[in-house]
């Protein structure tokens, strides 16, 4: 069978010692950076571009590949610990993980995120394997009328994510909408809300905002009530999970691996759209949706599975077609091309080995993070109980530099700087970040679809229906707006918000 | 200490055996600001071209991202900077078609900056979905001028190469269809490769594997000469459109007020740069080459600036695009 020796080849290019060793530097690496809030992937990899000059050609992009994949690992243990996201796509994973930690089951939260995110990595590599020329057609297959009837499908979904009042939840979503649009019109390049000030011509930076509506402002709180210390649990709790929370976390990562596996594939943001569509599915079949927002397990095992599944298959379309489906693989690109590789169609043709030796390496770096990682959380969380006066400073500045290396823009600090207090003004009014978040990253991709969706079809906004993929996601969305609707589930829904007001 | 005066004298030392002309210049890394994004096609070509600097110079030149804005953050980052040679700007074709797509930039294009020289010219391609019905160049005209109303062309935003070149196509066929800009060239090329729209005119460093890969259908190049990576494909002006000879060159600036000696410094290092057999090798995979040494001086990258400036302004000014 083809695929059986294509997987030999791959496994014995990436079993060699040096393949293995640059695998594990990798790994480490990214779980480190991930753990330090603030600086990402990207960042780190665009720091060690010009290193990867010297080396083999597989060696580099397993590297790079392992300090992906191991700062999604790394950005969800600072996103339970201490509520700060080191990834965007971890940001769901802060609402339930770090909830977990206060109740002191952190240990727990850790090792469901890694099961899951194992999990999902294994059953990804393979499907990456199988799947990945076939794959690339469905990715194809969605233009722009697709897409912007998946983004309403999402938002709608979105309703749900939110727990507390609607109005400041709809509030918070618009007010992300808002600050989405920052920046010049794609379209037209006309500014709007720049305040003439070109650095904000490309918009506001994500990494900024989120650092600082969820860390700065976290902080912030902290720093403000002395005797309640809770950024960072001193209490770990016991690392293996119970059997109940085994039972309970087995069908959120099925699900989460499968949203994420085909969410991953879409270029733009698959990761993170799937962790934020995994929270909404398990918060929505949930027999006790109240538990979310409180520490429900699930809450983590499904997206954390579904952002790893999908940083894993977001591979795909840069492996076969040579697109990046975001800054990380755009970056990868870049690797490749400096190696003399150009990405395209042709690499798995005349690079076998290179081709299935990256993805073989893909679950050997997922697995030493596993075996790794469960033993070094204790590390980790001994990294995090430096004292404050300590450790607040020296998280404050990793967010700055991570911050400001993403585009070397000083303009980003001062955001950093707002949102931060942005975020600690709307926490101290029960305004929920996530919906922020959310309205954010999909606003700009609702507007670009849509317009260019509209251009396509030269004004006639009968293409949303007449396309059968994007039909059939409306009419998804007409469906779960009506369930929202109808007054029986809207009663339970109440019930959900009452309950967690309290 | 111990450690920095070793490393000190170690790298006096390569200053004294290659740089002794340039008055002990560069004493310190430099640093060359890439006004877009890690790991596109430009930052691929500083980093290329840099290394081998760096070689030659004995200091290194690390590569600073300051995207955005269309490359006008990071020039204006440059022009601002203290005129020493420890910063410099590899910018492209932007540089002279920003001068006119932005109507107030925080800098004059033409006085703002020193020259050090040439770096590549990237050659463009006209490509199209695979099943577009024209099969040739002449074909490909004649059904755009027909289906004006229903074809679409890809590009990759307000003042990106594609849009220029879609701009210069525009213009040579004397006839307007719609054009659907997307953020960035890789998503404009999954569009492409879907079918979602039905052409774009691109760099060979964006378009080269996919026309090798038979995944798009390439009908031209709009350089002088056809190409050594795709003999068979005929130029723009073969087929009676010289206007629309296009490339994105790339050239090394520094601010305003850096000395001359340092000037030349630097563009003797970038011809040895551009010498170097495994750069030439790199960039014939990206469908590209670099540029001869009469034309990594100077004088040339200024002649060049002056050309371009004067040849878009009338170019944009008639689109009535701008990006500010």
């Amino acid at each position: 069978m083809d695929f059986m020796s294509n997987l030999a080849l791959g496994f014995s290019v990436a079993s060699t010692m040096e393949n293995l060793a640059f695998c594990l530097i990798g790994a480490l690496l990214g779980t480190l950076i991930g753990v330090l809030p603030g600086i990402g992937a990207t960042a780190t990899i665009a720091m060690l571009l010009p290193i990867t000059f010297q080396l083999e050609p597989v060696s580099s992009l397993i590297m790079l590949a392992g300090i992906y994949y191991g700062a999604q690992y790394g950005g969800s243990t600072t996103a339970i610990l201490i509520n700060m996201p080191g990834e965007s796509s971890s940001a769901v994973t802060a609402i339930d993980g770090y909830q977990m930690a206060r109740q002191g089951r952190a240990g727990a939260a850790l090792a469901v995120a890694a099961i899951g995110s194992f999990f999902a990595g294994t059953v990804a590599t393979f499907l990456v394997a199988i799947f990945a020329p076939p794959l690339t057609t469905i990715a194809l297959k969605f233009g722009s009328a697709e897409y912007f009837s998946l983004l309403v499908l999402g938002l709608i979904m979105s309703v749900a994510l939110a727990h507390g009042s609607v109005l400041k939840a709809l509030a918070m979503v618009v007010l992300g909408l808002l600050l989405g649009m920052v920046g010049n019109d794609v379209y037209e390049g006309t500014p709007r809300f720049t305040m003439g000030i070109t650095a904000f011509a490309d918009g506001l930076n994500f990494v900024a905002l989120a650092v600082g509506v969820f860390g700065i402002a976290e902080i912030l709180r902290n720093l403000e009530n002395e005797h309640d210390r809770a950024v960072v649990t001193s209490h770990v709790g016991r690392l293996w999970p119970s059997r109940t929370d085994f039972r309970a976390m087995i069908a959120p990562i099925l699900r989460g691996t499968g949203l994420g596996a085909v969410l991953g594939i879409l270029p733009g943001g698959g990761a993170i759209l799937a962790s934020f569509a995994s929270y909404t599915v398990e918060k929505r079949l949930s027999k006790n949706p109240k538990e979310f927002g409180h520490g429900a397990i699930a809450g983590v095992a499904g997206p954390e599975s579904a952002n790893n599944a999908g940083a894993q298959t977001s591979f795909i379309p840069l492996l076969t077609l040579g697109i990046p489906a975001n800054p990380v693989m755009a970056l990868m690109i870049g690797a490749m091309i400096i190696q003399g590789i150009v990405p395209g169609p042709n690499v798995a043709i005349e690079q076998p080995g290179l081709f299935w030796g990256v993805i073989a390496s893909m679950w050997i770096g997922n697995l030493m993070l596993v075996i790794l990682n469960l033993p070094l959380i204790g590390l980790w969380v001994k990294l995090l109980t430096v004292p404050y006066f300590i450790l607040f400073p020296i998280i404050m500045a990793m967010c700055a530099i991570g911050v400001y290396s993403v585009n070397s823009n000083i303009y980003d600090l001062y955001a950093v700087a707002f949102f931060g207090l942005l975020g600690y003004v709307m926490g101290k009014l029960r305004f929920e970040p996530a919906p922020l978040l959310l309205g954010f990253v999909l606003g700009p991709l609702l507007e670009e679809h849509l317009r260019r969706a509209m251009i396509l079809s030269r004004g006639d906004p009968m293409t949303f229906v007449t396309r059968p993929i994007s039909l059939t996601l409306l009419v998804l969305a007409c469906i779960v707006l009506v369930l929202v609707l109808v007054p029986a589930v809207r009663r339970n829904r109440a019930e959900v918000f009452t309950e967690s007001e309290v | 200490m111990a450690i920095r005066s070793l490393s000190g004298a170690f790298c006096a030392a390569i200053v004294l055996s290659s740089a002794a002309f340039a008055q002990g210049y560069p004493e310190r890394q430099i640093t060359m600001v890439v006004p877009f994004a890690a790991g596109g096609p430009t930052d691929t070509v500083a980093r290329l071209v840099g290394e081998k600097m760096s070689t030659d110079l004995g200091r290194q030149i690390i590569i600073e991202n300051v995207g955005g804005a269309g490359g006008t953050l990071g020039a204006a980052r440059v022009a601002q900077a203290d005129p020493d040679g420890y910063t410099l700007l590899l910018h492209h074709i932007g540089m002279a078609t920003s001068a006119s797509l932005y109507r107030s930039l925080p800098y004059d294009t033409l006085e703002a900056f020193e020259y050090v020289g040439l770096v590549t010219e990237v050659p463009m391609v006209m490509v199209a979905r695979r099943d577009f019905e024209p099969a040739d160049f002449p074909a490909f005209i004649a059904y755009v001028k027909e289906n004006a109303g229903t074809v679409s062309m890809a590009n990759a935003g307000i003042g990106a190469a594609s849009h220029l070149c879609g701009m210069l196509f525009q213009s040579a066929i004397e006839t307007q269809f719609v054009t659907v800009p997307y953020r960035g060239t890789g998503p404009a090329m999954t569009d492409l490769l879907g079918g979602q729209v039905d052409f774009m005119c691109d760099q060979t460093t964006n378009t080269s594997q996919q026309i090798r890969g038979g995944t798009v259908k390439a009908y031209a190049v709009t350089t002088p000469e056809r190409l050594e990576l795709f003999p068979d494909l005929p130029t723009v002006a073969e087929e009676g459109l010289p206007q629309m000879e296009v490339s994105i060159w790339h050239g090394i600036y520094a601010p305003k007020g850096t000395p001359e000696e340092v000037t030349e410094r630097l563009s003797a290092a970038l011809q040895v740069a551009l010498a170097d057999p495994g750069v030439a090798r790199s960039m014939a995979d990206l469908g590209t080459a670099p540029s001869p040494a009469e034309d990594a001086t100077p004088a040339a990258l200024k002649n060049q600036l002056e050309t371009e400036i004067a040849r878009w302004q009338p170019v944009i000014e008639s689109a009535g695009v701008y990006a500010d």
